[in-house]
């Protein structure tokens, strides 16, 4: 049958590739055991294209100074035991280590062998081998690799690895020189699809072409430029969503308390720190007690947090703030006299210097959408953040504790009459923020340092967010840290870091002015705050 | 409300204990019993310039109602333009012997001078700038909050904000104000040696003068038919308006002149310890100054001086003494003040003549509920 005899033709086209080169695998194998470096090179670059199916194996163990020759020229592989296996077919041999000496390579032959396994891993087995190795391909921009693409071109069905595989073939078709000006045309476009960096730089390279080519390189870095630009935005918008998550999660508990009490708690800086300490403590002890369990040894520390800080703050509340109500700038003084005093214990208690908190695997590592780079760990806090929030919503909204805080907030005296213990209120209320804000330390403890100082570093931005965003108001708080984390990214490359913060505060003071109680006021009856 | 005898005694007291330790340190020989060694002549020199900040907070605070949580950062600009001059003044005996250039600069490799440095090697100009510079962004600042009637826990947030602001902008080299390591290593101060007891001696009897003379200011201000209104925008501001007043323009009025005060605490501060950073401008430092006012007792302008003076000799035993306690203390000083005793030393002894400012009713009403 006509089709299973072009197949028959495809593979032997694929297993003996022409008379191109004339050693076959064997001649390879037998030139490794010369003293000869040039054999040796030429060897590796014959063996790359041979097809065979041990080329790899034997390859990769000259990369490594596994191969090994005995005087009688067979070659051996040493595993990483000690033992050794027979080259050729794999079989383990039992050879003495002193009747062998290791094959020689020097720099001509180490790039041939770098250059073979590049090549080589494009008909690895494993797909993302193949595609990191096209990726190689295609950064290396080498003319002399057009044969073996064009060979792993024919034989792939990854769709990923294809599209990779193609990009690699068009940068070498756009380096060979003897490329007609329809393939260079193809590639060209093939590098406007791919618009990353790398491949700007590639048609940037591009000189002494056809004023055809030249037109249609230039027009295609004009496009990149813009796509590149585009994707930078979006990288702003990201990272500003990323750190306005962070400031949400530190300011959430901050509005509700400030909202409920009128109290600005000073020492809810101290509540995150507390709760990236329970993080650090959980760890400790699942790595002391159950191992097994590690790995989610963040998800256990979460309510850990919240019952911790959560408590903590229903004692304070008890012991100091109560007695402060009506008084909210006695109320500051005494909270930062308190966060002192947090954070002084914690120092005698851990110590001054950073705790290490693990990043459990499934939140390391980075995932790629189109030209942004997205790490897990950030995309876990942002998830994080918005669930925390739509909880505290729902409990405000559908519980009935949710009920009385908002009647507490609304009217206070009008609540008390109506039946509602406000006093106990406010200390659910102060344990509810503190809580939060015990969870937020949970996601801080992943991408900042769990130091006594972790609370302090956050403290004025949480101010920020929520005088910005309106006291008492979830989703004032909400668009409040998106916004000033957005403008923050969005200021860092054009001014720098500290810069751009000067600039984020400047503006907040000068919003203030425009709009006293933030950008989502409570509406109510009060004469003045 | 704050007797002419409490005020003459405290006059007496800080003059007369600055003059005794300056004649001591300079007539006594130093195997004396009674000679003042230069380290405590430099340590009270450095207290009465904290109590000048203490009497600016105080005068915000204890009569306008403005919770300050930034004045460090008046303290620290009087204390920058002084530091300027200073630098101006050591010439050619830098590290890299520049006569035009300080050496921070030199090390930057900067070719000229700033702008904003030239005429402060002249001292009336940079005694200008220490009450000028302070004055115009508290007016500047205090305008547009006051205006705006941005008041209580947002125009402390606000102001914790600006000084943060500062904070941030003198650690960048690029400001051209040494950025990180600040100003130090000064020489001169008026052709004087600054390391020279006897300079170190006039410094001392000169910051007592000057916040004698603050506290004169202070206290003919709250005395004034002007400081009655001020005590009444503070207790209830509304009123206030509703009866014609325009509560703004008495809170911005103490409010510059509170800053000048603290400005030139800071000018006082700096030739006595030899170097200003931009760490006088963090946060925790004018909370700390807060707190001296609320230990000696908010709105008795006495209270404040005692106060600073009362927490920061507490302050350099403790640290010298059991420095792992010190934070336990001070915030324990917070909370205790606070808590326990809300009209702070004043109120504990009830000196005659000495009525402390109430604090308004903790009650919670419609007009001051949460907002």
């Amino acid at each position: 049958m006509p089709r299973s005899l072009a197949l028959i033709l495809l593979v032997a086209v694929w297993l003996f590739p022409g008379p191109g080169r004339a050693e076959t695998a064997e001649e390879a194998y037998a030139a490794f055991a010369t003293p000869n470096f040039d054999a040796i090179r030429d060897g590796v670059m014959a063996l790359s294209v041979s097809g065979d199916p041990r080329a790899l194996i034997v390859i990769t163990a000259l990369h490594d100074g596994r191969l090994y020759v005995r005087p009688d020229k067979v070659l051996f592989i040493k595993n990483d035991d000690g033992t050794f296996v027979d080259a050729l077919t794999g079989a383990a041999a039992d050879v003495p280590a002193g009747a062998l000496k290791p094959v020689r390579v020097n720099n001509g032959v180490r790039e041939a062998v770098n250059a073979a396994l590049g090549v080589l891993r494009l008909f690895s087995p494993d797909a993302s081998t193949r595609l990191t190795a096209a990726e190689a391909v295609f950064r290396a921009r080498d003319p002399a690799a057009l044969p073996a693409l064009d060979r792993a071109l024919a034989k792939e069905t990854d769709p990923d690895v294809k599209t990779r595989l193609e990009q690699a073939h068009a940068a070498a078709v756009l380096s060979s020189s003897d490329t007609s000006d329809a393939d260079r045309l193809n590639a060209i476009s093939i590098m406007r699809a791919r618009g990353d960096i790398e491949a700007r730089s590639t048609l940037g390279n591009l000189t002494g072409q056809t004023p055809a080519v030249a037109a249609a390189a230039a027009s295609a870095i004009t496009a990149i430029d813009r796509s590149l630009q585009l994707w930078s935005v979006l990288e702003s918008v990201y990272y500003g969503i990323s750190l306005g998550s962070v400031l949400l999660l530190a300011a959430a508990g901050l509005a509700i308390t400030f909202g409920v009490m009128g109290v600005i708690n000073m020492a809810h800086g101290e509540m995150v720190m507390i709760g990236a300490y329970v993080t650090f403590m959980v760890q400790q002890s699942i790595r002391a007690y159950l191992p097994s369990i590690y790995s989610a040894s963040l998800p256990i520390a979460i309510p850990m947090a919240f019952i911790v800080a959560g408590l903590i703050g229903i004692a304070i509340e008890r012991t100091l703030i109560r007695w402060l109500y009506g008084r909210p700038l006695e109320t500051l003084l005494a909270t930062w006299g308190l966060s002192l005093v947090l954070q002084q214990a914690v120092r005698s208690i851990f110590g001054a210097a950073n705790r290490d908190v693990d990043t459990p695997d499934w939140m390391s590592g980075a995932t790629q959408l189109g030209g942004l780079t997205l790490t897990w760990n950030r995309m876990y806090i942002i998830l994080f953040a918005i669930v925390v929030l739509a909880a505290l919503m729902a409990a405000l909204r559908f519980t009935s504790l949710g009920l009385r805080m908002r009647a507490v907030t609304q009217n206070r005296r009008m609540a008390a009459a109506m039946g509602i213990r406000t006093p106990w209120i406010d200390a659910l209320t102060f344990g509810l923020g503190s809580g939060v804000a015990g969870m937020a330390g949970v996601a801080l403890s992943q991408i900042d340092n769990v130091s006594p100082n972790l609370g302090q570093s956050y403290i004025i931005d949480s101010f920020m967010v929520v005088v910005f965003g309106g006291v008492g108001n979830l989703w004032g708080t909400t668009v409040g840290a998106l916004t000033l984390g957005i403008i923050n990214k969005f200021l860092e490359p054009v001014a720098g870091a500290v810069l751009g913060k000067i600039v984020v505060l400047v503006m907040l003071i000068l919003f203030i002015q425009r709009r006293p109680r933030g950008m989502f006021p409570l509406k109510g009856r009060a004469v003045e705050a | 409300m704050i007797s002419q005898r409490v005020s003459t005694l405290t006059i007496v007291l800080v003059l007369g204990g600055a003059i005794l330790l300056a004649l001591l340190n300079q007539f006594t020989p130093e195997a004396s019993a009674v000679h003042v060694p230069a380290y405590v002549i430099a340590l009270v020199g450095k207290y009465l310039c904290f109590a000048m900040l203490a009497l600016a907070v105080d005068l915000v605070w204890g009569f306008g109602g403005i919770l300050p949580l930034g004045h460090a950062a008046f303290f620290a600009l009087g204390g920058y333009a002084m530091g300027m001059y200073l630098m101006r003044q050591i010439g050619t005996r830098g590290v890299y012997g520049n006569a035009e250039l300080p050496d921070f600069m030199v090390f930057l490799g900067w070719k000229d001078l700033p702008w904003y440095w030239h005429g402060f090697e002249w001292f009336p100009f940079a005694a200008l700038m220490v009450v000028l510079v302070p004055g115009i962004l508290a007016l500047v600042f205090g305008y547009l909050a006051f205006r705006s009637r941005v008041t209580g826990v947002y125009l402390s947030i606000m102001t914790q904000a600006l000084t943060y602001a500062l904070l941030l902008a003198f650690f960048r080299n690029d400001m051209g104000f040494g950025g990180n390591n600040g100003l130090t290593d000064f020489k001169d101060v008026l052709g004087f040696n600054v390391q020279a007891d006897s300079t170190r001696s006039g410094l001392l009897v000169l910051s007592a003068l000057f916040l004698c003379g603050a506290f004169l200011v202070a206290r003919f201000v709250v005395l004034s038919r002007f400081g009655k209104i001020l005590i009444a925008v503070r207790d209830t501001e509304s009123r206030t308006r509703f009866l014609g007043y325009r509560p703004e323009s008495y809170k911005l009025v103490v409010w510059v002149l509170s800053a000048v005060i603290a400005g030139i605490g800071g000018a006082l501060y700096v030739p006595q310890v030899g170097i200003i950073n931009p760490g006088e401008f963090s946060p925790a430092n004018s909370i700390e100054a807060v707190i001296w006012v609320a230990v000696g007792g908010r709105g008795t302008l006495v209270g404040a001086i005692l106060g600073a003076l009362i927490v920061n000799f507490g302050k350099t035993w403790f640290t010298s003494a059991l420095p792992e306690l010190w934070l336990f203390a001070l915030g324990a000083l917070f909370i205790g003040v606070t808590l326990l005793l809300p009209q702070g030393v004043m109120g504990l002894f009830a000196l005659r003549g000495v009525k402390p400012a109430v604090t308004p009713a903790p009650t919670i009403s419609e007009e001051e509920a949460p907002v």
